[in-house]
């Protein structure tokens, strides 16, 4: 009976092994493909009928970066920077933001508390983009569409909206730390600085990561802004542009290769992310 | 069904249980929802009631400085020795009056009409001089800046007259203002949250309120391609064109068909995400099973990856000559099949989407249904085999009942997430394949994608594509007060500190 059900085990196991072998298989395989074929060395700037390329080569990266292809508008390089630039400024805007809004409404006690988060929830229940006509409207009277200014204040103007996650941190510290500390003398200020702040590292390294990495994801934002400025391009439409029917021809090898040099820093950070998010949620409890 | 009916009831038929209960439920939770707004109203009108009689109470218990400060803000301020705070009422109000003056009037007067002459071409006798005339856009744009300037200099006033009596009050009891230099101390602690919030506040009213109170007013205005400089106030036409099924308005058909589309859509995308990402994290968490997370971090790589990324990646495998058809034919003798996944066929378009969105979406649910495989309390399970549960029993005794309950509020979050899924469909298929029997979108279009089309697209019309985002938001906003009512972290905020 014993020896049985060890063998129903084993057999049951190796079927979990190879149901999961085959699904990543499946979920990683486009993304070997990707790399692969951005290393392709034959066969011109267009698809190839068959899986695995011959022959290797880094001509399609410094092609990338060279701004060689025939057409001046493609211009990888600055598109990079453009993301580069916009992602920092709104990454420290966004994380103010978010760290104030969030610590307020969930450590400092005043009346509109509770209709704060009531608006800021009801705000974010609207369809993003409806908003982006007026929007593009309201920045076109400022004189600032199509520039990458647009692009930051549109990136982090409704951070504060996104407060959720870190008062949920901010929720789980004992609000006994803060009583302590205005026994102690200190103020609202200081007890925000020298106390909350440093005991957070795990929320405010999410915080920033995410605001970093927005910018290198979005897509539809930055076409709306950008329109067919393509020097103030970010990676994510002008890899979009280098895919479209007037392109793909002499690009496609150039297109696997940003997309790359795009999706690996971002996983890599993403992944680190992933650690501080999981910190952040499960051990906010225990730290007091 | 009784309390002891319902615990002899298996997982499943609990969950068909509660599921049916949550529908037959939805017709008490909006009386319930409505006759709390009916409170909500009620209470907003008797605060404004109170509002105003505070209005004239104070006006009849001021001094002069007090009642001349219903005039001009801060004299109260500056007469009981507040100057600093006098000076910044008082300069408030100047700028508002100059604002209102030299811009602000200019196009309020316009607003109800939203400007009445045309943009015309005359001619001078030797060229044509265009003669610019109203632009109805740029009226509803600064009236609304005007409304929500004016919005603000309110609470001002109202603030500015408070203080002005405070201080009245505070001098009768002898006591002397607070300085500047006390005041600012008290921003940093008493206080602390206006320091902290003003910012964020101040870009949200600019860049997310004014846009969407000028959206919310577009949606009953005929701004389209054919009205662009020139629109005016229509009531509710665009929402009677969504709904005018009885003449066949082609609005109404393309509404009907992309909200059902849509319906389809969500629902099978949500559970089969659901289902099968529970099925794998289920694998993967099963005892004995090793590298569990070697196994975990190859799907969350694919979450990792720039979206735009996967999906213009998938988008190019899927062509008629791309990876997938390539990899199809190795199995058709080296043939390629050359289906055409995202071409003119409706389903096989609609099939490929959704199995690209399971793609996309499954490791997420992988993700978060591992956090909580992990949490289940490890007792339940020595019990259980203490009690002799064989692992089915235990699986459909305690592992499923415990995931249903506690993954039901993410059902409707990713419910709604998936109404809002807008970048799968217009990187992946673009809403193609197009059709003419729709005004401006293709029959893989769901209603945010066509709510862009309506908008940056072909078809213009901006006031139709505000009234689908209005819908929208009823929609999503409905599903997400019914999670926000259920979920206990909302409602115990505190439970933790």
């Amino acid at each position: 009976m014993i020896k049985s059900y060890k063998a129903r085990r084993i057999i049951a196991n190796t079927l979990i092994y190879i149901i999961l072998a085959v699904m990543c298989l499946i979920w990683i395989s486009p993304f070997v493909y990707l790399l692969l074929h951005s290393f392709r060395g034959e066969g011109g700037n267009v698809t190839v009928n068959y899986l695995i390329p011959k022959t290797y080569t880094l001509q399609n990266y410094i092609n990338l970066f060279s701004g060689a292809g025939g057409d001046a508008s493609i211009n990888f390089p600055r598109w990079f920077l453009n993301t580069f630039v916009v992602a920092c400024f709104s990454c420290v805007i966004s994380t103010i933001s978010v760290l104030a809004v969030s610590y307020s409404l969930s450590r400092l006690r005043f009346g509109a508390r509770k209709k704060l988060m009531n608006v800021g929830m009801i705000l974010g229940m609207f369809p993003g983009f409806m908003t982006m006509i007026a929007m593009y409207y309201l920045l076109d009277a400022m004189g600032l569409t199509r520039t990458l200014v647009a692009l930051v204040i549109c990136y982090s103007c409704g951070a504060g909206l996104g407060f959720q996650i870190s008062k949920g941190f901010f929720d789980t510290i004992p609000r006994a730390l803060d009583e302590a500390a205005t026994i102690d003398g200190a103020n609202k200020n200081q007890i925000f600085w020298k106390i909350i702040l440093p005991m957070s590292k795990p929320i405010v390294v999410y915080t920033v990561l995410t605001a970093f990495i927005g910018p290198w994801t979005d897509f539809i934002l930055a076409k709306i802004i950008m329109g067919d400025v393509r020097e103030n391009y970010t990676v994510a439409i002008g890899l979009q542009a280098m895919t479209t029917p007037e392109f793909i021809q002499g690009y496609y090898k150039q297109y696997l290769a940003g997309s790359v040099c795009v999706a690996v820093p971002i996983t890599i950070l993403f992944l680190r992310m992933q650690k501080y998010y999981v910190e952040g949620v499960t051990a906010g409890g225990v730290k007091g | 069904m009784t309390y002891v009916e319902y615990k002899q009831l298996n997982p499943f038929q609990r969950f068909v249980h509660n599921f049916k209960k949550f529908f037959t439920n939805i017709p008490s939770a909006l009386g319930r929802f409505i006759s709390a707004c009916g409170r909500g109203i009620v209470k907003f009108f008797t605060g404004i009631g109170k509002g105003f009689k505070n209005y004239g109470v104070t006006f009849v218990k001021g001094d002069w400085a007090t009642k001349l400060s219903y005039l001009i803000f801060g004299i109260g301020d500056l007469h009981k020795g507040k100057t600093y705070k006098g000076i910044l009422f008082f300069l408030s109000e100047v700028l508002y009056a100059l604002y209102m003056i030299f811009f602000g009037w200019g196009w309020v007067k316009d607003f109800p009409t939203l400007g009445t002459v045309p943009t015309r071409w005359e001619s001078d006798g030797f060229t044509e001089i265009q003669i610019p005339g109203d632009n109805s856009m740029l009226i509803l744009l600064y009236s609304t800046l005007t409304l929500v300037i004016t919005a603000i200099i309110f609470v001002i006033y109202i603030q500015n007259i408070k203080d002005a009596y405070r201080h009245q009050v505070m001098r009768a009891n002898g006591e002397k203002p607070t300085t500047l230099k006390q005041d600012a101390q008290e921003f940093l602690d008493g206080k602390y949250h206006i320091t902290l919030m003003s910012f964020p506040v101040l870009m949200i009213s600019i860049f997310n309120i004014l846009p969407l109170i000028f959206m919310i007013l577009i949606a009953f205005t005929n701004y389209s391609k054919q009205h662009y400089t020139l629109f005016d106030w229509v009531g509710l036409q665009n929402f009677g064109q969504l709904f005018d099924v009885i003449n066949s308005n082609k609005k109404a058909v393309t509404f009907i068909g992309i909200a059902e589309w849509t319906l389809i859509w969500a629902v099978v995308a949500t559970f089969s995400n659901y289902i099968l990402g529970m099925v794998v994290a289920l694998m993967i968490n099963k005892k004995g099973i090793k590298l569990k997370s070697l196994w975990r971090t190859l799907f969350v790589i694919t979450i990792a990856v720039p979206q735009f990324v996967s999906l213009l990646l998938m988008n190019q495998m899927l062509q008629e000559n791309g990876a997938v058809n390539i990899f199809l034919g190795l199995f058709n003798g080296g043939h390629n099949p050359g289906i055409r996944f995202l071409g003119d066929d409706v389903w096989v378009a609609r099939i490929t989407v959704m199995v690209v969105n399971c793609w996309v979406g499954i490791p997420y649910t992988i993700l978060s249904m591992s956090g909580i495989l992990m949490n289940i309390p490890e007792d339940l399970y020595e019990s259980a085999r203490i009690d002799g549960a064989s692992p089915v029993k235990t699986f459909t005794a305690i592992t499923l009942p415990y995931m249903i309950f506690v993954t039901t509020p993410q059902l409707i979050t990713q419910f709604v997430g998936n109404i809002n899924n807008f970048n799968v469909i217009f990187l992946l298929s673009g809403g193609g394949p197009t059709t003419t029997e729709y005004f401006g979108a293709g029959k893989t279009d769901i209603l945010v994608t066509w709510l862009y089309n309506l908008s940056m697209g072909n078809e213009q019309d901006y006031g139709l594509a505000s009234a689908i985002g209005i819908l929208v938001f009823i929609i999503c906003a409905t599903l997400s007060l019914i999670v926000y009512n259920n979920s206990k972290s909302m409602k115990d905020e505190e439970a933790f500190s």
